[in-house]
Formats: structure tokens, C-alpha cells, sequence
């Protein structure tokens, strides 16, 4: 048995492939954008102007990015052990409880630093008991995670909509969301590291999770390549049976890492309930849960990947908003459109281009191997 | 007082069915010959605007449901090429399919039709409208038996009837017919299928495709039969809900039906329910009915209502030996 491609080289692997298939995806969202009657050109400098041209437009840049690190390393940590977590969504909508339950009890007593590790806390335990339920289902009965995670997307819609409107919602108000919380509730931005820069952070809501984020992409790389339970979380996903084989305990693996995928998701939270709208809102992820599966795949479920993959996402969806604006045709909904593409190109179909660029590498060499025996003659 | 709730509900049940047993039915020719597919969704979704589009520029609701059926069709060809020809993560290319549905349905809409992502109000001769059977008025005076007449079987869209049809059409294609059982066979041990000198990437093609087809019929009742016109994510995870049905009734035609009649009833039930408390149990929050059929099928998923075992082939790419 042969791999069925041939074999790439590591800079290939790791970077061209993946650049060639989101080029692919990016030029035919630029198509998509031609048939809504616009010009993909004209797009694209908006885009960059908007999400980069200015203090504001890169502190909400940074901003969305750090959600998107959040979700992208909770898929990324499920595909190194085989598992596909499409669950981030509800996790994180959870995860979202977990912050503000300790911001409601502590906000009006104390600074944020006190109520900030609790947060962490409480939205990474919620995000990890969301998963725990799938992992377990799958480890122990055989239920396929896919499944049981999307239909538990659905059931943490429906419980955070019956909490918050008939629970957590402030008596006599309207809106279906938590009162607003105080000072003790609400991050700190690093508006003061654009500043250093040079650059006017406006209102950009930038703030302290994003160097939480950083913390979780280095602790990630830890666990996963730096530990004896990382060696067995990559093991299993590489082969349940050799895994089995090595006497790791395949059930445990299994749970664990969908916990921790979980609590990864669930701290994507912080960023939005504490950093941003400092209160709890319905609907706050607003997809960001599913972005997480572009990004990993796009950082090919490595953190160093991750964090670039998730600032151009953050780039799409703060850019986004400006082309919204100057081109009525093109909503924000085309975010969604891209975030497909890159999905299907990076991910369906990654090996769709492989073929032509292993040919293309092996006439290279062959020619250069050529070249070197004539020269040697 | 309660025999025409019940009455009413039954009723809304028949009309919020159909999309689920065509979409639940067109996860079962894919999901049966080892391809998943998490798409429903999506292809459901595009083929719902591509129905309400076409059918509002031409004014004819079976060209529409053509164009929905092409569209459905041609999303699944892609999944079908992702997962089958370049052998790539089924669920990665059904999860890409539903959202470059849900982005591009609304972009195209607002480009073409300035409605905000919606097509165009469809006039009475562009939609598919309800038939009455034969005498159902005066059948409908009869006590018991003339309302059930009257309201449940008579009097819906011509697609309602064509989705319970296509669930004796699909029984027997399934277990009658010998593209049913290569079909079935493929799913269960694709090398079996290959040994006997059978295309394994060709029966599966087909099976993705007849997938499309009914999506498309999903699509075009959403936007054409139930409503008049497509708006922005009108699927509202129905094609999530038609998969958990397809798992509920374990990959089987009839009890697809009934899983679908189901979910559609407690659709009902949460439509009605809301603001009025039932006897005996009091106030149930609408929430919690939304999320049953999820509560339920994850519930049968962990074994507790016996097992539900998928096709034994099903998400692995088939690489022939070498």
C-alpha cells in the first residue's frame, strides 16, 4: 500500500498547497462578487482599507481575530485526535453563561482582575461541559460526535433563549439579555499597544482575551506536541487501532479532548461578553463557532497557522462591514460565502491540487537532478 | 374544544412535513450508499431561492421547481466530487456546501432582486397551489371521518402528496430493486460491490444525485408551496432536523415518514403552544419543545431507545487496493 499522492515537500506541504487552495477560494469569491454586479477589485481595496488603513479598523480587526483563535484551536486540538467538534458554536454560546454568571455576582465589588479569572474559569468549565456530553457519548456508546455536536448547537440555543428571557433578564426589562455589567465586569482594551504604534484605536473594542488567546495557542502547542497525552491524543487520531494496540486508553483520550476543545470554544466568550457588550446577548456568536473550522483548516490545525488564518478572518469580517457599506450588493453575508469556499477548498477538497504540484515538483527535481549529472560529466 | 385543536394540529403537522421526508429521504439514498451528508441544509436552501427566483421571472411554478432541482443537484454534484473523486472529508464539504448556501442565496437575492436577499412576492399562478379531493366539502360534514377527510388528506399542495409518495417509491427502490441493493451493499462493504466488477464511484454518484434531487423538492415546497417567495435562511435548520429524523428512524424509508411526521407534529405543537398552557402539564416553555427532536435523537443516539447503527461504510472515501 502506497499513500495514494505523491509525496510533497515540507515548505510545499505546509505552505504552498494551502496558500494555492485559499487563493483558489478567494478568486471565486471574487467571481461571486463580479455576479452581484460589482467590481472584485474595488472590493478588495475597500477590504483592506477598511479592516487595515487605520488604529480603528485594526483594533476590530484584531478584535474579531480573537475570536476566531479561540474557535479555530478548539477544532484544531478535535482533528489532531480524529474527532470533528462542529459543536463550537453551542460551547461558546455556553461558555458565554460562564462569564456572566461570575461578572453578575461580582461586578459591583470588586476590579476586573478579580472577576476575570473566575470568567476564564467559568466560561472554559461551561464550554467543556457542552462537549463533555458529546465526547462521552462517543467515547463510551459510540455515538458519532458530528452528529450529537450540531444537535447540541440547537439544544444551547434553546436553553441560553429560555434562560435569558425568562431567568437572567433584568425584571421589567424588554430585551432578552442580562443587565449591563459594571467596571468589575468589563476588560480592560489594549488600545494602548496601537497607541505605541502610532495608531488611534478609536472605539475598537480590542482587549485583554486576545493576549488570553495567545496564552491558549501556546498552551495548546504544549499539550499537543510537548506531552505524553498529546502523543496519545495524536496517536489515536492518526490510527484508533495502532493507538489501541499501544495500550492507550482510548475512551479517556477521547473525552478529555473534546473537553478541552469545549473549554477552548467557551472561552471564545470572554472576548465578546466581557470585552465588548459587557452584558449577555442573545445570539452573541453569531457564527463565530463555525469560523473556527475554516481557521483550523486554513492553519492547518496548528497554532502558528492558526493565528495568521484567524486574523485574515478577522480581516474578512471587519473589511466586510466596510464594503457592506459602500457596496449595498455585497452584505456581510459574504463572509459566509468565503468562509465556505475556504472550507471546501481547504479542507474538502486539499487534495485537489496535489497531483499537479507533485508532478510539478518531481520535473523540477528531475530536471535539476538533470542538470547536476551534466554538470558533473 | 379539544377535537379541533387536535384537528388543526394534525393538519399543520401534514403541512410542515413534506420538506423533512424530502430532505430525510435524500440524506437516505446518500447516507445508505456510504456518503454523509451534513448538506441538507444548504442544498435545500439554494434550491428554495432558485425555485422562488425563476419562478417569479418566469412566472411558472414547474420551471421553478426544474431550477431548483438543477441547483440542488449541481451543489451535490460537488459534494459528490469533494468526497467520492478527490476521496476529501464528507462532513468538511457538507458544512462548506450549507454556507456558501446561506451567503450566496442572500447575495444573489439582493443582486438581482434589491429586496433585501428576498425574490420577489410569487402571484397564485406561480406557486403551486392546494387541491381539494372529490366531494371533500360535502364528505367534511360527516362526522369524525369527514373532517380527517376533509382537512388531513384532502387539500394540500400537489408536493405534499408527491413527498408521502415517495416514501413507498423509495421502500421499494431500497429493498425491490437492483440499484436499491447495490446501492445498499455499496454502503455496508464497497469492496464486496467492487469485486463484483461494479463502479463503487459511479453507484455512489447516482446516490448523491437522487439525493439532490429530492432536496430540490425540499427546496421548492419551502419557497413555492408553503410560502410564496424565498427569504433569507427560510430553512431554519429543517435540513438539520431531517437528518436527526433519518438517524431517529435508523436509515429506514417508512420509519423516515414517521420520525418526519414526528418532528413536524411537535413543530406544530410549539407554534401552538405558545402562550397556552396544556392540560394536565401546565406551561411547557416553547424552547424546550423546539429542542425536543435534537433531545430526542440524541437521546437515541447514546442507545437508550435501541441502537442506531449507520451505514458501515459510511464517511470513508473508498480507495481500491493497490
Amino acid at each position: 500500500m502506497s499513500t495514494p499522492y505523491g509525496k510533497l515537500p515540507p515548505s510545499a506541504e505546509y505552505f504552498l498547497l494551502p496558500l494555492v487552495n485559499v487563493v483558489v477560494a478567494f478568486l471565486i469569491s471574487g467571481l461571486v462578487v463580479l455576479i452581484a454586479g460589482e467590481s472584485p477589485l474595488r472590493a478588495f481595496e475597500l477590504l483592506i482599507k477598511g479592516s487595515l488603513g487605520y488604529g480603528e479598523g485594526i483594533g476590530y480587526t484584531l478584535y474579531y481575530a480573537t475570536n476566531f483563535i479561540f474557535t479555530g484551536l478548539a477544532v484544531a486540538v478535535a482533528f489532531h485526535c480524529g474527532l470533528f467538534n462542529i459543536g463550537g458554536e453551542g460551547q461558546a454560546y455556553l461558555g458565554g453563561l460562564g462569564v456572566a454568571l461570575p461578572c453578575l455576582w461580582l461586578d459591583r465589588f470588586v476590579p476586573w482582575y478579580v472577576t476575570f479569572p473566575l470568567a476564564v474559569a467559568g466560561s472554559a468549565a461551561f464550554g467543556a461541559l457542552w462537549a463533555l456530553i458529546p465526547g462521552y457519548l462517543q467515547a463510551r456508546r459510540g455515538s458519532h460526535v458530528v452528529i450529537t455536536t450540531i444537535m447540541f448547537n440547537f439544544i444551547a440555543s434553546s436553553l441560553m433563549v429560555y434562560l435569558l428571557v425568562h431567568v437572567l433578564k433584568p425584571v421589567g426589562a424588554m430585551a432578552p439579555q442580562t443587565r449591563s455589567f459594571e467596571a468589575g465586569g468589563q476588560l480592560p482594551t489594549l488600545g494602548f499597544l496601537l497607541r505605541l504604534l502610532g495608531l488611534d484605536p478609536g472605539i475598537a473594542p480590542f482587549n485583554v482575551s486576545f493576549l488570553v488567546a495567545l496564552v491558549a495557542c501556546f498552551f495548546v502547542w504544549l499539550i499537543v506536541w510537548r506531552t505524553k497525552f498529546g502523543y496519545e491524543l495524536r496517536t489515536l487520531g492518526q490510527s484508533a487501532k495502532a493507538a489501541r494496540y499501544a495500550g492507550i486508553h482510548e475512551a479517556r483520550i477521547i473525552i478529555l479532548t473534546m473537553m478541552i476543545s469545549g473549554a477552548l470554544a467557551g472561552m471564545m466568550a470572554l472576548n465578546n461578553v466581557m470585552g465588548e457588550q459587557f452584558s449577555l446577548q442573545l445570539d452573541f456568536v453569531n457564527g463565530a463557532g463555525f469560523v473556527g473550522i475554516a481557521v483550523a483548516l486554513m492553519g492547518r490545525s496548528h497554532p502558528v497557522g492558526i493565528i495568521p488564518a484567524a486574523i485574515l478572518f478577522g480581516i474578512l469580517y471587519q473589511g466586510g462591514a466596510e464594503i457592506a457599506f459602500d457596496m449595498p450588493n455585497i452584505s456581510r453575508d459574504m463572509i459566509v460565502v468565503i468562509q465556505g469556499l475556504v472550507i471546501l477548498f481547504a479542507g474538502a477538497l486539499e487534495n485537489m491540487f496535489r497531483p499537479a504540484l507533485a508532478s510539478a515538483f518531481a520535473s523540477f527535481g528531475a530536471r535539476a537532478s538533470r542538470r547536476a549529472t551534466a554538470a558533473g560529466e | 374544544m379539544f377535537w379541533p385543536t387536535l384537528l388543526d394540529l394534525l393538519e399543520s403537522t401534514v403541512r410542515v412535513s413534506p420538506p423533512l421526508i424530502f430532505a430525510a429521504l435524500a440524506g437516505l439514498y446518500s447516507e445508505r450508499s456510504g456518503i454523509f451528508d451534513i448538506g441538507l441544509e444548504g442544498k435545500m436552501l439554494s434550491a428554495a431561492f432558485a425555485g422562488g427566483a425563476v419562478a417569479a421571472v418566469a412566472h411558472s411554478a414547474y420551471l421553478g421547481l426544474a431550477a431548483a432541482i438543477l441547483v440542488s443537484v449541481a451543489l451535490a454534484l460537488v459534494h459528490a466530487y469533494a468526497s467520492i473523486t478527490q476521496r476529501g472529508n464528507q462532513i468538511v464539504s457538507g458544512v462548506a456546501i450549507n454556507f456558501i448556501a446561506s451567503g450566496a442565496t442572500v447575495i444573489l437575492g439582493q443582486a438581482w432582486f434589491d429586496q433585501g436577499g428576498r425574490t420577489p412576492q410569487l402571484d397564485a399562478a406561480s406557486r403551486f397551489s392546494t387541491i381539494a379531493f372529490p366531494f371533500a366539502a360535502d364528505v367534511g360534514k360527516v362526522p369524525v371521518i369527514g373532517p380527517i377527510y376533509d382537512h388531513i388528506i384532502s387539500g394540500h399542495f400537489v408536493l405534499t402528496y408527491v413527498a408521502f409518495l415517495m416514501v413507498p417509491f423509495t421502500w421499494w427502490v431500497l429493498y425491490r430493486t437492483r440499484f436499491g441493493l447495490r446501492l445498499r451493499a455499496v454502503g455496508e462493504n464497497p469492496g464486496a460491490v467492487d469485486t463484483a466488477g461494479i463502479s463503487v464511484a459511479w453507484l455512489r454518484y447516482r446516490a448523491v444525485m437522487c439525493d439532490g434531487v429530492l432536496c430540490g423538492f425540499a427546496g421548492a415546497y419551502l419557497s413555492m408551496a408553503m410560502t410564496s417567495g424565498f427569504v433569507k435562511d427560510m430553512t431554519a435548520g429543517r435540513g438539520y432536523i431531517a437528518l436527526a429524523a433519518l438517524i431517529f428512524a435508523k436509515w429506514r424509508p417508512v420509519q423516515v415518514m414517521f420520525a418526519c411526521l414526528l418532528f413536524g407534529f411537535l413543530d406544530a405543537l410549539g407554534i401552538r403552544m405558545q402562550g397556552n398552557a396544556l392540560p394536565f402539564i401546565g406551561q411547557v416553555p416553547g424552547q424546550l419543545i423546539q429542542a425536543l427532536p435534537y433531545i430526542l435523537t440524541v437521546v437515541l443516539l447514546a442507545g437508550f431507545i435501541g441502537k442506531a447503527i449507520p451505514p458501515r461504510a459510511g464517511g470513508q472515501p473508498y480507495v481500491k487496493e493497490r
